[in-house]
């Protein structure tokens, strides 16, 4: 098998302030890859380099195309980039205001991103958002409605329905079930555990919660101050951490 | 089916005036197919230790650890997690799931993952239930709130729904009362029975003689400090 992603000595600084530096990995379909450290470690830095919204310094990044097999992310021209991102990508925000159109019912947001990609026919875009909210468990009843009327868990799953839809075969997630309440962030992540295991998804999950990681990931990558001081697998890394930093990070003090 | 050579492990705690615990060294022993093998030694001799290693869930510091194969000492993640849905199962000693997952699922996953269908998966976590004796009702709740002699049996059901080729168990009747002690016995003989690797940490020295084979005793691999 041949992975799907290729990221290659990435490295981006703010001016003088290191955002990430020379973090390389390569991700397989279906793998779902943690990427863990406290705050600052460059976590988000690296999603966004690697997801194609932040330039890096230095380095590459590969994706295995349908059509023309693995290209250079970083020297695509810009609306290749765009397309991808509206189809074989996608990209759960933390904060789901940040992913969805608020003004735009629930039906609508994920219409639009098939619409995005050529869909006109309205009768199947309903059909298919509908059937889309139905798997994130939203009462389809509410197709109408706007996302600010829902709460902070069902504002995600939206999110969520709206990034599936066009069948990305690589997801980019920040902190997807911060700011949710227990309760809420396990259905969540019971259901992202089921798509990505239906839909053979490969995903790249920034977290701090390592509760997070053991429940989804196969692989983990522990970062400290921009780079990667550890990764393997996820069981592993939790249960035999082999660098200081990650030892800290896995022992109770610190775990939240 | 077990190579294992070499074998040392060491845990360098870094936080704990960085201490280094030296566990094993120079681990050798082979198991066949069709063999059953009970590892023994006193507590924190590192019996649980080797089965993790095994399983790949502890890193090796030296050695060679071959399973059908593969070599889960210096193996990719992906390799080790495809070997464990096919190869390699793992009975632990205490329950681990996922909130939410209806015991009946959580049985059947192991055989779906190895690639069984879905129906044919529920039917055999069925009878694995009941041959355990997990009353009916509960089947369809999480086991997180189940007892733990109940969860020990979901976690054998779990360890023993797909036909694995090898399979690590620690402590499996630990907790367990006659009638089901004797059902696991029964499980890891029919297992042996169709050509299964089997490791096992037994602390039930009757239920050692019964089911396996032979004794390695760990203490003989404890690392010099
Ligand atoms: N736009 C920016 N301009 C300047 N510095 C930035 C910018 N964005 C991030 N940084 C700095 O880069 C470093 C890495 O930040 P990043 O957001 O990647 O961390 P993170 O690991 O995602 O943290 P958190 O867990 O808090 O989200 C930090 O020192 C941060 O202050
Ligand atoms: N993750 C770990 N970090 C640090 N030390 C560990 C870890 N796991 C095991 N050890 C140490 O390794 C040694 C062997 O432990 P292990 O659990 O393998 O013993 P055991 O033979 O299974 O004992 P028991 O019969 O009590 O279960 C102990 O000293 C233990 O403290
Ligand atoms: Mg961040
Ligand atoms: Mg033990």
């Amino acid at each position: 098998m041949n992975p799907i992603f290729s990221v290659r000595d990435i490295t981006k600084f703010y001016g003088n302030q290191k955002g990430c530096e020379g973090v390389s990995f390569d991700l397989y379909p279906g793998e779902v890859l943690g990427i863990v450290g406290e705050s600052g470690s460059g976590k988000s830095t690296l999603l966004n380099v690697i997801s194609g919204q932040l330039e890096p310094d230095q380095g590459d990044v590969l994706f295995d195309t349908r059509h023309a097999g693995m290209v250079s992310t970083t020297a695509m021209a810009e609306p290749e980039r765009r397309m991808l991102a509206r189809t074989d990508w996608a990209y759960v925000h933390q904060n789901p205001r940040d992913g969805l159109r608020m003004a735009v019912s629930a039906g609508g947001n994920i219409g639009e991103r098939l619409m995005n990609i050529g869909a006109r026919h309205y009768g199947d875009i309903r059909e298919t958002a509908s059937g889309w909210m139905g798997r994130v468990e939203l009462d389809t009843g509410r197709i109408d409605d706007r996302p600010s009327t829902f709460s902070g868990g069902m504002q995600q799953r939206l999110q969520i329905a709206r990034n599936l839809v066009t069948g990305p075969r690589l997801i980019f997630m920040d902190e997807p079930t911060g700011g949710l309440d227990l309760s809420v962030q396990a259905r969540l992540l019971d259901l992202l555990r089921n798509l990505v295991r239906e839909l053979g998804l490969a995903v790249i999950i920034v977290t701090h919660d390592l509760a997070v990681v053991r429940m989804l990931a196969h692989r983990v990558m522990v970062m400290q101050r921009g780079q990667v001081v550890e990764s393997g697998l996820a069981d592993q890394v939790l249960d035999d951490p082999q660098h200081p930093y990650s030892q800290l990070l896995v022992s109770s003090i610190l775990q939240v | 089916m077990f190579e294992i050579s070499g074998l040392s492990k060491e845990f360098h705690l870094h936080h704990q005036q960085a201490a280094r615990i030296k566990v094993l060294e120079g681990v050798n022993f082979s198991v066949l197919a069709g063999e059953c093998v009970a590892l023994t030694g006193e507590s924190g001799s590192g019996k649980s230790t080797v089965i993790r290693l095994l399983y790949g869930n502890y890193l090796a510091n030296q050695g060679a650890i071959r399973i059908g194969g593969l070599n889960v000492a210096d193996a990719e993640p992906r390799e080790i997690l495809e070997m464990r849905r096919i190869t390699l199962g793992y009975v632990s000693q205490f329950l681990r799931v996922l909130p939410r997952v209806p015991t009946l699922s959580v049985v059947a996953e192991p055989m779906m993952n190895a690639g069984a269908g879905e129906a044919e998966s529920l039917d055999k976590a069925r009878t694995l239930l009941t041959r355990l004796r997990i009353p009916e009702q509960l089947w369809s709740l999480s086991p997180l709130t189940f007892s733990g002699g109940e969860q020990q049996r979901v976690n054998i059901a779990r360890g023993f729904i797909h036909d694995y080729p090898a399979l690590l168990l620690d402590e499996p009747t630990a907790s367990l009362d006659a009638v089901n002690r004797a059902t696991v016995l029964d499980l890891i003989t029919e297992a042996k029975g169709r050509g299964a690797a089997i490791i096992g940490i037994f602390h039930d020295q009757a239920a050692r003689d019964e089911v396996c084979d032979r004794s390695i005793d760990i203490s003989q691999f404890a690392a010099m400090a």
